[in-house]
């Protein structure tokens, strides 16, 4: 793997050393976040979809009786009867860090406190159907928030999760072997001078010593 | 302090008025641009949730996956009133895959 080009020299060796020893560290943290993050990203999703069946079964059942609803009075009435809602949903959001991932925590609070504010409209002119319809959508609302809390926090942590494992991935199989290669490369290159040297060295007190005692001609 | 909105054709999502979330209705058969432009609408003007009909994510994928990696809004699929179409179960398995490579939880019960 000699497409990077390495100057033979100590000072780079120092260098290459330094940056193996880097990644190895950083390559056996990112492991463990990787490893972390999987760990609780796995409950976290098998939490989602439990909780997801359970939401789209109850949204489900409102649907059906909110057609049931429609179905017993004018579509005026219906319409007028949900214009102008009582209730109102204030959401407060705060964040959570798991393993620097920063996580939604939702909870909401509803502008007046009275349960029963969820029926907008007088009682007259409205079937009952309405009112059970509206009462299993409220029943349903709950587990709608943590829905979206924890289904929030999945798509956030299954991101994380894949840039971690692409950064172990590129360490492990790329950085950490041209490292070591690199390293290889210049001890062998540094050893090969010494060598020419001291073949050198000897050349030269051989040429030295026939100079001075001219052992060819005895 | 954040708002919680509802998307999708009226006649899925005019409940959720009277709990007090905010509605917005987009008839089927509205123009994709047009709905994807009160999608950034919305979410720039303080919504912390947009709970969408499974029909109307449909025309609106690329547009969802811009707020997939952001904090805010969660962007959270919901059945709408004709029926599941397995959009929103669809979408936590792509994130399994996503992290994991492969669907190894939630393959075997489909």
């Amino acid at each position: 793997m000699a497409s990077t080009q390495v100057t033979p020299t100590r000072m780079e060796l120092t260098r290459l050393k330094r940056k193996l020893v880097t990644a190895v560290k950083g390559h056996r943290l990112l492991k463990d976040k990787r490893d972390e993050l999987m760990r609780q990203f796995l409950d976290l999703v098998r939490e989602d979809m439990e909780l997801r069946q359970k939401v789209e079964q109850g949204i489900k059942s409102a649907n059906r009786n909110f057609v049931l609803a429609k179905a017993g009075m004018s579509e005026e009435t219906l319409r007028a009867a949900l214009m102008a809602p009582k209730q109102e949903v204030i959401l407060k959001q705060d964040k959570k860090n798991v393993m620097s991932v920063d996580i939604p925590v939702f909870d909401y609070e509803t502008r007046t406190a009275d349960e029963n504010d969820i029926y907008s409209y007088g009682f007259a002119f409205t079937s009952s159907d309405l009112d059970g319809a509206v009462k299993s959508l409220s029943d349903v609302f709950p587990d709608m928030l943590k829905l979206a809390e924890i289904e929030k926090s999945c798509q956030l942590m299954a991101a994380e999760i894949e840039k971690t494992r692409r950064r172990v991935n590129a360490l492990e199989h790329v950085i950490i072997p041209e490292t070591q290669e690199g390293i290889r490369y210049i001890t062998m290159k540094l050893d090969e001078n010494e060598r020419s040297t001291q073949v050198r060295l000897m050349k030269v007190k051989d040429m030295m010593l026939e100079e001075a005692h001219r052992y060819s001609e005895k | 302090m954040y708002k919680i909105a509802v998307m999708g054709d009226y006649d899925s999502i005019y409940g959720f008025a009277s709990l007090g979330l905010t509605t917005f209705p987009v008839e089927t058969g509205t123009d994709p641009e047009e709905a994807a432009k009160k999608l950034h609408s919305i979410a720039e003007s303080g919504y912390g949730v947009i709970y969408m009909t499974e029909s109307l994510a449909a025309l609106l994928e690329k547009e969802i996956a811009r707020y997939a990696d952001k904090l805010m809004p969660a962007v959270i699929l919901i059945p709408g009133v004709r029926g599941n179409t397995g959009a929103g179960v669809a979408h936590v398995k792509k994130s399994v895959e996503q992290a994991v490579g492969s669907d190894i939880l939630f393959s075997d019960n489909n």
